[in-house]
């Protein structure tokens, strides 16, 4: 995966996770993923379709997930509180709507699709083209994690593989 | 959260608002931000089609609307809402804010865009300009009138 294509997400995450969270943010591991994914708790998985393709999980163990989403709504919730998920999907959805706008300016174009919780434990597993990478930002509220799977849409592709002749 | 001098509308009354997102915790978290600004939440809707029937319903003063929503995207229910009520005011918020997507929701109808997350004191200086000589600023000291 280019660093073009990713260093917008890490700059959104940072953003928006600083800005919501309302204290600062240090990004922590960051690993590559060639197993299945695996879900850590509460995940909100969104699809991007055009110039870049693949998809952006938002993960937060169940932990995490409750005080981050108390804080936000400024009251403590259960544990089995739709809300929890909806502010994840949410957070995910800022995210990557803050990143898109970066690369929307650098000249890709795509669709961002809505957010959708992912409920299976496990997701699938990365390819040669679409690894995954996954980053972890360390937040007052809990560790976030960010999973990402993206890689240069049909169109892209063909453009650089023109360009490279 | 912080408190705003409360915006009126001219007949000293509430600015009474519309809310349209997708997302449960957006509609709540803007309901916060609106309570701060001294407005009156009157309605929301979660898709396009249902921001429109709720227009025509409530007669808002204000609709912030989201743009990525499943049934119908909030441009094209804005300029929907625009072309029935060309007085309508309405507000995008969204985190999808590129110059296409602004650019397009301006020339169909939305007053203002405002990027998500939300800064109220950016979304509180957007209502005042939107609303213009409609409305009014009360002292901090008539905030509990």
């Amino acid at each position: 995966m280019k660093m073009e294509l990713i260093q917008p997400f890490i700059n959104a995450a940072d953003a928006v996770l600083s800005q919501m969270l309302q204290s600062s943010t240090t990004m922590g591991n960051l690993t590559m993923e060639e197993e299945a994914y695996r879900r850590k708790g509460v995940a909100a998985q969104i699809w991007l379709t055009g110039d870049i393709e693949g998809r952006i999980v938002i993960d937060l163990d169940e932990e995490t997930a409750i005080r981050v989403a108390s804080k936000l709504a400024g009251a403590t919730l259960p544990e089995s509180d739709a809300l929890i998920r909806e502010t994840v999907c949410e957070l995910a959805n800022q995210i990557v709507g803050n990143a898109i706008c970066t690369l929307n300016d650098l000249g890709f174009q795509f669709r961002i699709h809505p957010p959708v919780i992912h409920t299976s434990e496990t997701g699938a597993t990365s390819s040669e083209d679409t690894e995954a990478l996954v980053l972890c930002f360390d937040t007052e509220s809990g560790a976030v994690y960010m999973n990402m799977a993206l890689r240069y849409g049909k169109k892209r592709s063909h453009l650089a593989a023109a360009a490279s002749l | 959260m912080e408190q705003f001098a409360p915006v009126k509308r001219k007949d000293g009354q509430p600015v009474r608002y519309l809310v349209v997102d997708d997302s449960v915790f957006a509609r709540k978290n803007l309901a916060r931000i609106i309570e701060t600004f001294g407005g009156k939440l009157i309605g929301e809707a979660g898709d396009g089609k249902t921001a429109i029937t709720e227009y025509d319903r409530l007669k808002p003063d204000i609709v912030l609307m989201d743009i990525t929503m499943p049934q119908m995207e909030g441009i094209e229910a804005a300029e929907k809402i625009v072309q029935q009520h060309p007085e309508a005011r309405i507000v995008m918020v969204s985190s999808v804010g590129y110059q296409e997507n602004i650019v397009a929701a301006l020339q169909r109808g939305a007053r203002h865009f405002v990027q998500k997350p939300v800064k109220p004191e950016v979304l509180y200086e957007v209502i005042k300009y939107v609303l213009g000589d409609d409305a009014a600023v009360a002292s901090a000291a008539g905030a509990g009138d």
